[in-house]
């Protein structure tokens, strides 16, 4: 781990990993004026002297807390990438479906769009790349894959993400308190929507 | 209470000082890009500094009471009249009931602002009143037709002896290195902080895109999705740096050389296309 400037409000914790980055972002969130994750990063707000002193007397907390909330998400799959995401993962569409519903995901950082969290844990065979060429325009609630992580679109937006399905969960509510749905730490549950 | 919104000439926004601390939302900070113009529009009219006021980018607003109203503009300087009247800029004005106020197109700089006693009173969202021209949060861009509330709650207005004077044309802005200076070579490094750069076509509240010498990279390979903060200075793959305005991504793909000291982040707010950006170095313990 290291910490980099990130000029005079701010610095950036640069971690190994993503589970280092989210363990100490578990430990600091609450105690600096503003904590955000990367992939691989947290940049935490505030004087860069406290912030150095503060880290060095600190240890990351555990990627995944036993008791972060738990949110189940109902997903129609009829994505139009469904079956390109079977082709290339060599599966039957209702073995990513299973495969997509079978294992608990966690949102881990966010900062595509308000609300949309990049969603890690899940099966590793639905590691898919993104389409060659993004859709000009993806609808709000579409549930997609890319590069290992799960992500819904929280409202309609271009996108390269490979799309298995949708939900009719609202994942951005600004009247809402959070207005995100899954912000970083909450588990992800997704369940097949009753037809 | 209200102001009618009469002509927008190119973009003018609601904002405050925006909604800073919710990145791990994935809102950006938002809020005006030039803070003291706003914040001595404010004074001027005796508003608290944190009320909202009007952004608008190259001039060329006009706006019309519908009750009487006192008001400031401050920010890049335009020539001002009410009712056809040249009024100053800088001032506590008096806008009568059914009177007109047109903000003209200012010869140097390129954001003007403007307060109103008691504030512009659109309802907040996530606590601001600012719109986030990327992430479409906040109150929409003004037209032709808006009508804005105007709150209550301003004490007396106050006259300033030393008025904000945005820098104009030119700017020397300090940076702090990293935190992914490491990404480009030493001689690439050298000429960001060397070379003078000029602002392109590409500027707005979201990022300024500069031109100048190519900067070579010394790792090429791009940085998973990594936070961002105002100011940020991010070198594309082609070796163009963008400088993140209030309105910048939360998280970028691009490493980010260096970073803008805040308080200098306001300077860019008044640099417009072919205006010259120098960047020097200052050391953060």
């Amino acid at each position: 781990m290291n910490v980099l400037p990130c000029g005079d409000r701010a610095v950036l914790i640069d971690c190994d990993t993503l589970d280092e980055a989210r363990g100490w972002y578990v430990a600091l969130a609450g105690r600096v004026d503003e904590a955000v994750l990367g992939a691989r990063t947290v940049l935490l707000r505030g004087a860069p002297a406290d912030l150095r002193s503060l880290i060095g007397h600190s240890e990351p907390g555990p990627a995944d807390p036993v008791d972060a909330p738990l949110v189940e998400v109902p997903v129609t799959y009829d994505g139009e990438d469904l079956t390109s995401v079977a082709e290339s993962t060599g599966l039957t569409t209702a073995e990513v479906v299973a495969a997509h519903t079978g294992t608990d995901w966690t949102a881990a950082f966010g900062g595509f769009a308000p609300g949309f969290s990049y969603l890690v844990g899940g099966d590793p065979r639905l590691r898919v790349s993104r389409r060659r060429t993004p859709r000009t325009s993806v609808p709000a609630g579409a549930v997609g894959l890319a590069g290992g992580f799960s992500g819904i679109y929280p409202r309609p937006s271009p996108g390269g993400w490979q799309l298995i399905g949708h939900t009719d969960l609202q994942l951005w509510d600004v009247d809402r308190d959070p207005p995100a749905l899954l912000a970083p730490g909450t588990r992800v549950r997704f369940v097949e929507a009753a037809t | 209470m209200s102001l009618l919104v009469e002509r927008v000439e190119l973009l003018a926004t609601i904002q405050d000082l925006g909604r800073p601390g919710l990145g791990h939302l994935g809102v950006s900070p938002s809020g005006a890009f030039d803070r003291p113009a706003l914040r001595q529009a404010n004074a001027l009219v005796g508003n608290d500094m944190s009320v909202a006021g009007i952004e608008c980018l190259r001039g060329g607003l006009t706006l019309r009471a519908t009750v009487d109203h006192l008001v400031a503009v401050t920010g890049a300087a335009a020539a001002l009249s009410i009712d056809a009247r040249p009024v100053e800029h800088g001032r506590t004005l008096h806008l009568p009931t059914g009177s007109t106020l047109t903000i003209g197109v200012p010869p140097l700089g390129l954001r003007t602002y403007l307060a109103v006693a008691g504030g512009v009173a659109v309802d907040p969202v996530l606590g601001s009143r600012s719109t986030d021209t990327l992430a479409d949060l906040g109150p929409p861009r003004l037209a032709a037709g808006t009508e804005l509330p105007v709150g209550t709650g301003s004490g007396p207005g106050a006259d300033l002896d030393v008025l904000w004077a945005p820098r104009l044309g030119e700017a020397t802005v300090e940076v702090v290195l990293g935190p992914r200076d490491s990404y480009l070579t030493s001689e690439a490094l050298g000429r960001l902080l060397g070379e003078p750069w000029t602002l392109t076509d590409h500027c707005d509240r979201i990022g300024l895109r500069l031109s100048g010498p190519a900067l070579e990279r010394a790792v090429t390979d791009e940085v998973p999705s990594e936070p961002c903060a105002r100011g940020s200075i991010q070198i594309t793959a082609d070796g163009t740096p963008i400088v993140f305005g209030p309105d910048h991504p939360v998280t970028g793909g691009y490493p980010v050389a260096a970073v803008v000291i805040d308080a200098h982040t306001v300077c860019l707010a008044q640099l417009g296309p072919g205006d010259t950006l120098r960047f020097t170095p200052r050391f953060v313990p």
